[in-house]
């Protein structure tokens, strides 16, 4: 049964109505520039896209060709950071999750972390030049640029390893404690196993983040410009100076005259791929997981 | 018989772990703690690095850290009289960012209402994997959106000489905090009990009257960490707005005018200052006043959201 509307209901409904349409407007508003962009970007890259864009080099002073070095570079960056930044971020979350107690000591602990994770990129790029490049002497290379990288990463791999560790619940630990294990026992026989598929998904949408950065490498050890062969596989040394894809797009959109003119957009494209790919995996192996949960 | 006469009880076979097994895990836990701490170690070493490199600049005579701060003069590779003014990229910064603010804040906070109350539990997935691609675009991808697309839109609509300033800098970097804005916001949200808007529902609110009479004074605190956070990311960004906002030092006259800011300034001509020049120096001063206002951004968010955990 339903009462008679009066006029003041009928005003707080129609409040409603508009409040919901509003909101929902405002969430839409989030998803029309992510479909735009791509689509708009795809569309202008159409003409250079394809397998011979991504394996061939540079030509003609980067006005034509591929993006081969640049694509290696990135891979190169991305790994060795992720090298450094993951057992350290793992065993950093582990730490504050099941070891440390709650006192001030540890509140400054998560104050760095959080702390970390806002310093501008540009001041980390500082960081890598002032701390690697020239105090550690590892000069303009890849070593110094993946490091760089590695602590900017650090905080969000901290983050998401925490999240997966914390969702685990306490009565796990607490059967095993029972039984007599040690806290690390527990750690690896409970702990890991259960929360492993979030840290994996955790590290994987770090790779994509670590992908896209500029600025960290830009004075560390990426370079404009590097002579490699065409679909050379491993065409590095650690200790040289290499190309990366977010460097490279910023060359090509700001510093080469006469560029062809769907070459940035395809080199956008294919970083702004790559990035999401990862990312919308790491997120599908995340939904599946969850699906798979026994508690 | 007392207790002392007793008989030794029968030896329990007490199975021990073999001792490199018990020294191994001692190593292992003093690995992790060492991670643990790593992370203070890091930030304190990133300041320390930074300052080192802009400190011989602090101590010379002919450099006043008030014109640094205060003058609106860069004039870093003038041949007869250099200076070294960066309130105009101070100014620069912040119209950016409060352009940015004031288009990411409402339509974020607007989408975290949207996604906590009104939405199907199906939309709210869809939007947070939207919301987490928006947040993984690289912000060199962003700052070429800027370059072409949005610089483009534009000078066609507003008829403005050059389509890379302050609007267009502050478009690109309000859609770049809008993620980081609409998680936090959710939740904050999320944090409200529903004992509360069970209350709220049982006296007959509607779920408008019930977000801005019950959820939203109560997630106030909430609410402003993300603000506060939006704003950080906003500040920090660099390839974006090196690539959206124009290279022109002054104080812009509207938002159609072109800047430079902060992070922008070091990011293009800390590859063209020598090692070691005064010039290469008082870029990483800036970087070092860019890490600082950064930290009390940060640390102003953190205890605004402990605030209510206290509650």
């Amino acid at each position: 049964m339903r009462f008679a509307r009066t006029p003041h209901v009928a005003r707080k409904e129609r409040a409603e109505v508009a409040a919901k349409a509003i909101f929902a407007l405002m969430a839409a508003a989030m998803v029309v520039p992510l479909v735009l962009i791509v689509g708009y970007l795809v569309y202008l890259a159409w003409p250079s896209l394809g397998w011979e864009f991504l394996v061939d080099v540079p030509r003609r002073g980067m006005t034509e060709g591929g993006i081969w070095p640049a694509f290696v570079g990135t891979l190169y960056l991305v790994g060795i950071s992720l090298l450094v930044s993951a057992p350290i971020g793992v065993l950093a979350a582990i730490y504050l999750n099941e070891y440390a107690r709650d006192n001030w000591f540890n509140r400054v602990v998560n104050l760095a972390v959080i702390n970390l994770a806002g310093v501008p990129s540009i001041v980390h790029a500082l960081f890598g030049l002032g701390a690697f490049v020239y105090a550690a002497r590892l000069g303009y290379s890849i070593l110094s640029a993946a490091l760089t990288l590695a602590i900017m990463t650090l905080p969000v791999i901290i983050a998401s390893t925490r999240e997966a560790l914390a969702s685990v619940p306490m009565a796990f630990r607490e059967a095993c404690w029972n039984v007599g294990a040690t806290r690390w026992q527990t750690i690896r026989a409970v702990v890991l196993p259960n929360s492993i598929s979030g840290i994996l998904t955790g590290i994987i949408l770090q790779v994509s983040r670590a992908a896209g950065e500029t600025a960290p490498i830009m004075f560390t050890g990426a370079v404009f410009f590097k002579a490699v062969g065409r679909g050379e596989l491993f065409p590095y040394g650690l200790h040289e100076q290499c190309m990366a894809l977010s460097m490279h797009l910023y060359t090509l959109a700001t510093q080469v005259p006469n560029v062809k003119e769907s070459l940035p957009y395809a080199t956008a494209v294919v970083l702004l791929g790559s990035v999401l790919l990862v990312n919308a995996s790491a997120i599908a192996l995340r939904v599946w997981l969850r699906g798979r949960k026994k508690w | 018989m007392s207790p002392e006469n007793a008989p030794d009880p029968a030896p329990v076979h007490r199975p021990q772990r073999p001792r490199w097994a018990l020294l191994g895990e001692r190593a292992f836990e003093a690995l992790i703690r060492l991670s643990g701490v790593s992370a203070i170690v890091f930030v304190a070493a990133i300041f320390f690095f930074v300052l080192r490199e802009a400190a011989p600049v602090l101590v010379r005579e002919d450099f006043s850290l008030g014109q640094f701060l205060f003058s609106t003069e860069w004039y870093p590779t003038s041949a007869t009289n250099v200076r070294y003014g960066t309130l105009a990229l101070t100014v620069g910064t912040l119209s950016v960012t409060a352009l940015a603010m004031a288009l990411a804040v409402p339509f974020g906070l607007g989408a975290a209402i949207y996604l906590s109350e009104f939405c199907s539990a199906r939309v709210r997935e869809t939007l947070k994997v939207v919301i987490e691609l928006l947040s993984a675009i690289p912000s060199v991808v962003w700052g070429f959106v800027g370059l072409t697309v949005m610089s483009r839109l534009i000078v066609d609509l507003t008829g403005a000489p050059v389509g890379v300033n302050v609007l267009n800098g502050g478009i690109i970097l309000a859609l770049m905090s809008v993620p980081v804005i609409v998680s936090i916001g959710e939740d904050a949200l999320k944090a409200v009990p529903d004992s509360y808007r069970e209350a709220g529902l049982a006296l007959g609110a509607t779920r408008w009257q019930l977000v801005y009479r019950v959820l939203l004074p109560a997630a106030r605190n909430g609410l402003l960490a993300a603000v506060l956070l939006g704003v950080g990311r906003a500040v920090g960004e660099t390839m974006a707005v090196l690539m959206a906002t124009g290279h022109a030092v002054h104080i812009p006259q509207g938002i159609l005018d072109s800047v430079r800011t902060l992070t922008a300034n070091i990011a293009a001509e800390l590859g063209e200052a020598p090692a070691g020049s005064d010039h290469y120096r008082v870029l990483f001063l800036t970087g070092t006043l860019l890490f600082l206002i950064t930290f009390a951004v940060n640390l102003t968010a953190d205890f605004v959201v402990r605030g209510i955990r206290r509650k």
